[in-house]
């Protein structure tokens, strides 16, 4: 059977690093206290809890008091565009994209339900959202502008910094899903003109089930929940501490990388995706420059992806798709369609994402095996022999 | 999500490629999930003599093609016609629920192929 693991799913979830383990084991055991009680081994929890929003600012050019930690992305979406809609009361004009991650996308829709009015913006065939579009869809009732950083699929970066100082010339809120940039990229959300960033400690070698949400200071919205006063009531319940300390960790860690992992990434990145544009009939997916450092996104014409990813599995290399067969839907990814992309050729799509970790030999081993996959696969197709 | 004898297909799938001297052809699809099969059979004295797939899809659409070619080889034409999915399905040990609907259509490729050597050779 297989002898290496190449884990090349980097966009879904990363390993914790050993450092962010160790950083959070003592508050399971010795530091339990609650960061709420007045008593020593609760005081000393809250002390350290404070160091980690610290941590989490500084690494994101915000204040500490601007971070609410959560419990992931979605949850982050949902208090930002739930939140805002809230403070609406009655109704109103979002705008966001085609391409977004089901945690905005499907917020949007519900609140559509719930009498506002939303835009979904179109992309180009690269996955790009076009500031002039924005523009023109703005109207006198948009409170909130929903776009995120870069996608989840098909890694395509987003011009934000745009996006947002034009809603901040019109007066309108602006939000962004950043999980998949945070820890990759640089943020300097304070140069910025964002107003809600979430992001998600397990895309940057954190643990699961926490995330963040930044709120630039001054901005109100209503909260979803009601309980304690934890998170300034936006987020009430007691902390996830070894979360928290977790996701401070990981994130100081994953930015202060940065420079380097970048540059090694996108040079793995570039070769893997020259190497699989060698095998005929592939088409990259997404931007060819203007993406995430990790991502590679291609189609194998002829064949499915989610047989492929089996294939690949086989051989030790975990990789993802956008093929209705593994999204669990029957449809194939709302992302490459938006793209314009035929059906047939978004049904082969699969996702490498790479991340801490990942080597040129993992490319090598990558590119020596998918040929033979592919040309497997392309043998059983009928649509391959009647091309 | 998937049981070892559906790998093994996967992986190992019997009966592959074009059956160029083929008494009957048949072709089935998802037209949402975008899944295609092409089933050839040779006839002789009303049994399946031999069969082959041809198949775009996923694992599922693949274990469960070739594992029916499996099933009918030797078969008379009226018994290979009473074979379901459900059949396949059941003989590869079970699929995932959303596979049931959208990836398991080998028998329909089977039926369309007996009924196109039956149309070809005037047994309609």
């Amino acid at each position: 059977m297989q002898s290496r693991l190449v884990y090349m799913d980097h966009g879904a979830t990363t390993p914790v690093r050993k450092e962010v383990v160790d950083s959070m084991l003592p508050f399971f055991h010795d530091q339990y206290g609650n960061p709420s009680s007045l008593h020593a081994p609760g005081r000393k929890v809250r002390q350290a809890l404070d160091e980690a929003r610290e941590t989490t600012a500084r690494a994101l050019g915000a204040d500490p008091e601007e971070i609410y930690f959560t419990s992931g992305g979605t949850e982050s979406n949902n208090i930002a565009l739930r939140g805002a809609a809230k403070k609406q009361k009655g109704g109103g004009h979002i705008i966001t994209s085609s391409i977004e991650h089901h945690a905005v996308l499907d917020v949007c829709r519900d609140l559509e339900n719930e009498g506002f009015k939303v835009t979904y913006l179109p992309v180009d065939h690269y996955g790009c959202i076009e500031p002039e579009m924005v523009k023109e869809a703005i109207n006198k009732d948009t409170f909130i502008i929903s776009i995120m950083a870069a996608n989840n699929e098909i890694g395509t970066l987003q011009p934000i910094s745009e996006i947002a100082l034009l809603a901040r010339e019109h007066g309108i809120l602006f939000h962004t899903d950043a999980v998949q940039v945070v820890g990759q990229l640089p943020v300097d959300l304070h140069s910025s003109n964002i107003d809600f960033l979430s992001l998600s400690a397990h895309k940057f070698n954190g643990p699961k089930g926490i995330g963040a949400l930044f709120m630039r200071k001054g901005v109100e919205i209503n909260s979803l929940y009601r309980g304690g006063s934890q998170e300034r009531k936006l987020r009430p319940g007691t902390e996830n501490v070894p979360g928290i300390i977790g996701l401070g960790r990981a994130l100081e860690l994953a930015v202060s990388d940065i420079p380097h992992k970048k540059k090694r990434l996108e040079s793995l990145r570039d070769s893997l995706i020259a190497g699989l544009l060698q095998i005929d009939d592939v088409v990259l997916n997404g931007h060819p420059r203007q993406r995430l450092p990790g991502n590679i996104n291609v189609s194998f014409k002829y064949i499915e992806g989610e047989s492929v990813l089996l294939g690949l599995d086989m051989e030790g290399i975990a990789a993802s798709s956008g093929s209705a067969c593994s999204s669990g839907s029957l449809e194939p990814s709302h992302v490459l369609s938006a793209t314009g992309l035929d059906h047939s050729i978004a049904h082969g799509s699969v996702r490498f994402s790479l991340g801490w970790g990942n080597c040129k030999e993992d490319v090598d081993f990558v590119l020596q095996k998918a040929p033979l996959i592919v040309e497997r696969l392309r043998n059983i197709s009928p649509t391959y022999h009647s091309r | 999500m998937y049981n070892e004898k559906v790998i093994d297909h996967f992986n190992h799938p019997r009966n592959v490629g074009e059956l160029s001297d083929a008494d009957g052809i048949g072709e089935t699809g998802s037209f949402k999930c975008g899944d295609t099969m092409k089933l050839y059979i040779k006839v002789k004295d009303d049994r399946i003599e031999d069969v082959s797939f041809q198949t775009y899809g996923c694992g599922a659409a693949i274990a469960s093609s070739s594992m029916l070619t499996e099933m009918v080889k030797g078969k008379k034409l009226d018994e290979a016609m009473q074979i379901t999915n459900q059949d396949v399905a059941d003989q590869l040990g079970g699929l995932p629920p959303l596979k049931l609907h959208c990836s398991n259509l080998a028998a329909d490729a089977l039926h369309n192929a007996i009924e196109d050597y039956r149309r070809k050779h005037d047994q309609v």
